[in-house]
């Protein structure tokens, strides 16, 4: 819990150097530039597959997860589950332990009451409004909008998203808590498709627990005129029912509403210390190392567990796509051309019979720095290139550029030929970068003329 | 077995007949009719719609009050707050100038011939151009501004009257040959023909001439016998060589551009009939700072030319008072 909502606080203030023409968060989702920084991988939108490759992999990983440990995202990183222990521990701090919750609920409306009451509810409320303001660090700079932020002056967008996260934090985490997982949630229902005989899941040991008893001093005094029954270890406490944050009786078997967050497994621990009895009686264990416990043999070793068909299969395909995103994460280009042809009119005949086109060149400058690039055209008779700003009598079969650091700069180019060819030529535009990095990009369009009308 | 009692949350509903009896399941009334022992439940709203839909009364009731709502003869009742469509719509178009304004007042200021000086500012004034011309120019030079037959084709490099930027504001200021501006662009091509000035055999020499300098035809005997009919009847505007004059708008004979067609028919049409387009005179119409974007506009179609050196600007049309306004 420490550990995921220490991640989720703290990311959005790193920074990283990117040189003056970026942004310096490490990371970083600007919605307004359409830009997505995460350390010194940049992405833009059209780029938006790596983004769906990540989510994919995180899909893949949970799948992994599941079928190696059982439920463990929801026992230990699902956000529902960390901000609903936050919030537990909060309420325990205040109202104390469960016993005296429950005398607190029972307890006529006091002065003390309504005080534990409001500072509970004011402290739940406080962090809901610092996870909605965490979460909006993600999307712009940290510490202006944290500036902005008190001064009031942050876009009312920002006051909005806060508004709602507040109020879904406080709600569900703080009202609806494991309704939440047992109700809303669809990945319970995905989970049990996941799940095999071999994923660990928190097992109450049946076989040594029943038949339940009430201790064996108590035991002893009801069966005193005659010989007790076997007696398991469970003394019935309902130690584990009393922590379960989803409120399932673990004993009755693997259900739906376990998240495997484990306090049954604790809260059981603890219990077997005091009346002597070996630990572990609830305990993470695999449908088939219940088997062979039952039968009395050793469970397999938990590499041996793990290594098998099922998670090697789920791990091969996470690690394939994690390696193609990096591996063309490594080789993409910084540079991008594309061309358009202008439609209206198509074509133009200039005074000495040749025909101009006119195209929409966009050249995406996916550096953080500004580029000298030049752009050349090939496949044409005549090979004259000129720009807006240029003119027809210096017109080469290449032109000279410049685009601004992170941008795509569009320019409109003009590209004259004879008259007498084909309606339809294709003509090639290649970007070059003129610095000593290079990088290259050539798109392939038409040009076109007369013909026949 | 006891009667069942309605449900006390229940309100009476004056739907229900006297036979109306508690259902036994539901404990909910029925409505007391049996249609062929078929009895209906009368099951009230649940009370969150019941409350939507009286808040819903609750908020037309307002919003007829505050907002034009209940139509009358001529119009309808004004509301409370004074709210209209067109006042919002004023609003918006106050807003929108206040935003420009700092841009008008600069191309205002900007003499027309420096502003292709000012990248920024002909950006600014491109757009603003591109705007307009969908407006006012469309309708005879297209959408593409690529014209059509007695509409130039304003994307080429062929400038009947000069296709520098301060060129094209003149034009696109005072017009073409139109009536009611003094400084329009006037010139008048004689009717050879239909004035009976040349003979049809004579014309179709001048046609034979044309096509050879325009080289379409090979030369051949009538086009020599036109030669010397260009010479006494055509070069005073369209120069010896047939090149053209931009001080009165004669075209170019030689090159690959015809605004009425370069064949045979097209130009015995011309010849004996004469052409001279007109265009509106679009100071008239126009303020200043939009005839400016307009000629940056059409000066950036592709076909612009440069700022005539001070040397030559005698051959550029003598620059109209409309321009500095």
């Amino acid at each position: 819990m420490a550990v995921t909502l220490t991640v989720y606080y703290v990311t959005p203030w790193l920074r990283w150097d990117r040189g003056p023409f970026a942004p310096d968060q490490a990371v970083l989702v600007d919605l307004a530039h359409r830009r997505f920084y995460m350390f010194q991988i940049e992405i833009w939108p059209h780029e938006f597959y790596y983004v769906a490759g990540l989510l994919i992999m995180a899909g893949i990983g949970l799948f992994l997860v599941t079928s190696a440990v059982g439920r463990a995202w929801c026992g230990y990183a699902c956000p529902q589950t960390v901000w609903t222990d936050l919030f537990v521990h909060v309420e325990r701090l205040i109202d104390g332990d469960r016993n005296a919750q429950i005398k607190l609920l029972a307890a006529p409306w006091s002065m003390q009451k309504l005080l534990r009451r409001l500072s509970k509810h004011a402290i739940w409320l406080v962090i809901a409004v610092l996870t909605g303001g965490a979460w909006i660090f993600y999307f712009a700079d940290a510490p202006t909008l944290a500036r902005a932020l008190v001064a009031g002056t942050a876009p009312s967008v920002a006051f909005a998203t806060i508004a709602v996260l507040t109020a879904t934090t406080y709600i569900l985490g703080g009202l609806m808590r494991e309704q939440v997982c047992i109700y809303m949630c669809p990945w319970p229902r995905i989970q049990s498709a996941m799940l095999d005989e071999k994923s660990l899941m928190v097992t109450y040991k049946d076989w040594r627990g029943e038949p339940r008893s009430h201790g064996l001093k108590r035991q002893a005094v009801e069966y005193a005129d005659f010989t007790p029954p076997p007696a398991g270890d469970c003394i019935d406490c309902h130690a584990c029912v009393a922590v379960c944050p989803t409120g399932i009786d673990i004993r009755e078997g693997p259900q739906i509403g376990c998240i495997t967050c484990g306090l049954c497994i604790d809260a059981c621990d603890k219990v077997m210390a005091q009346v002597g009895r070996p630990d572990k009686l609830i305990g993470y264990t695999s449908v088939a190392d219940t088997a062979i416990a039952v039968a009395g043999g050793t469970p397999l070793s938990p590499l041996r567990r793990l290594l098998r068909p099922r998670t090697l299969i789920y791990f091969t395909v996470w690690a394939g796509i994690g390696l193609a995103m990096l591996f063309s994460l490594g080789t993409r280009t910084r540079l991008d051309i594309s061309v358009e042809p202008n439609r209206n009119p198509q074509w133009v005949r200039l005074s000495d019979g040749s025909i101009r086109n006119a195209y929409t060149v966009k050249i995406r400058n996916m550096e953080s720095r500004p580029r000298e690039v030049e752009v050349a055209i090939s496949g044409i008779a005549g090979n004259a290139i000129w720009s807006e700003s240029g003119n027809r009598e210096d017109a080469g079969d290449r032109l000279r550029l410049r685009v601004g650091a992170d941008q795509v700069a569009e320019s409109l180019l003009f590209v004259a030929a004879p008259a007498a060819s084909a309606a339809h030529t294709p003509i090639n535009f290649t970007v070059r970068a003129l610095d000593h990095e290079g990088g290259t990009d050539t798109t392939t369009t038409s040009f076109h003329r007369p013909g026949d009308e | 077995m006891v009667d069942p009692q309605p449900d006390p949350r229940l309100p009476a509903s004056a739907t229900r007949t006297a036979d109306s009896r508690i259902d036994v399941a539901t404990g909910t009334p029925t409505v007391g009719h049996s249609w062929d022992g078929i009895e209906e439940l009368d099951t009230p709203m649940p009370r969150w719609w019941l409350l939507t839909f009286y808040a819903s009364i609750v908020f037309a009731a307002v919003y007829a009050i505050a907002y034009p709502a209940i139509p009358l003869l001529h119009s309808a009742t004004p509301g409370l707050l004074g709210w209209t469509s067109h006042s919002e719509l004023n609003t918006a178009l106050a807003a929108e100038q206040a935003r420009q304004a700092p841009i008008r007042l600069a191309l205002m200021r900007m003499p027309i011939e420096q502003l292709p000086n000012d990248p920024v500012l002909l950006h600014a004034a491109e757009r603003g151009g591109r705007s307009a011309f969908k407006v006012h120019c469309v309708q005879c030079h297209g959408a593409g501004a690529a014209g059509s037959k007695g509409y130039p084709n304003l994307n080429d490099d062929d400038w009947l009257w000069g296709g520098d930027i301060k060129a094209i504001a003149t034009t696109l200021a005072d017009g073409i040959r139109y009536p009611g501006d003094d400084a329009t662009r006037l010139s008048q091509m004689p009717a050879f023909g239909r004035d009976e000035i040349l003979k049809p055999a004579e014309i179709a020499d001048l046609v034979a001439h044309v096509r050879v300098i325009s080289r379409q035809d090979r030369p051949n005997v009538a086009a020599m016998r036109g030669a010397s009919l260009f010479a006494t009847n055509c070069a005073v505007c369209h120069g010896d060589a047939g090149l053209g004059g931009r001080a009165v708008g004669a075209p170019n004979l030689t090159d690959a551009i015809w605004l009425y067609g370069g064949d045979r028919d097209a130009l015995t049409a011309t010849i004996t009939n004469a052409r001279g387009g007109v265009m509106p005179a679009w100071g008239q119409r126009l303020d200043p700072v939009t005839i400016k974007m307009l000629a940056a506009y059409v000066h950036s179609l592709g076909g612009g030319e440069k700022n005539p050196a001070a040397v030559i600007s005698d051959v550029a049309p003598a620059a109209g008072n409309n321009v500095a306004r």
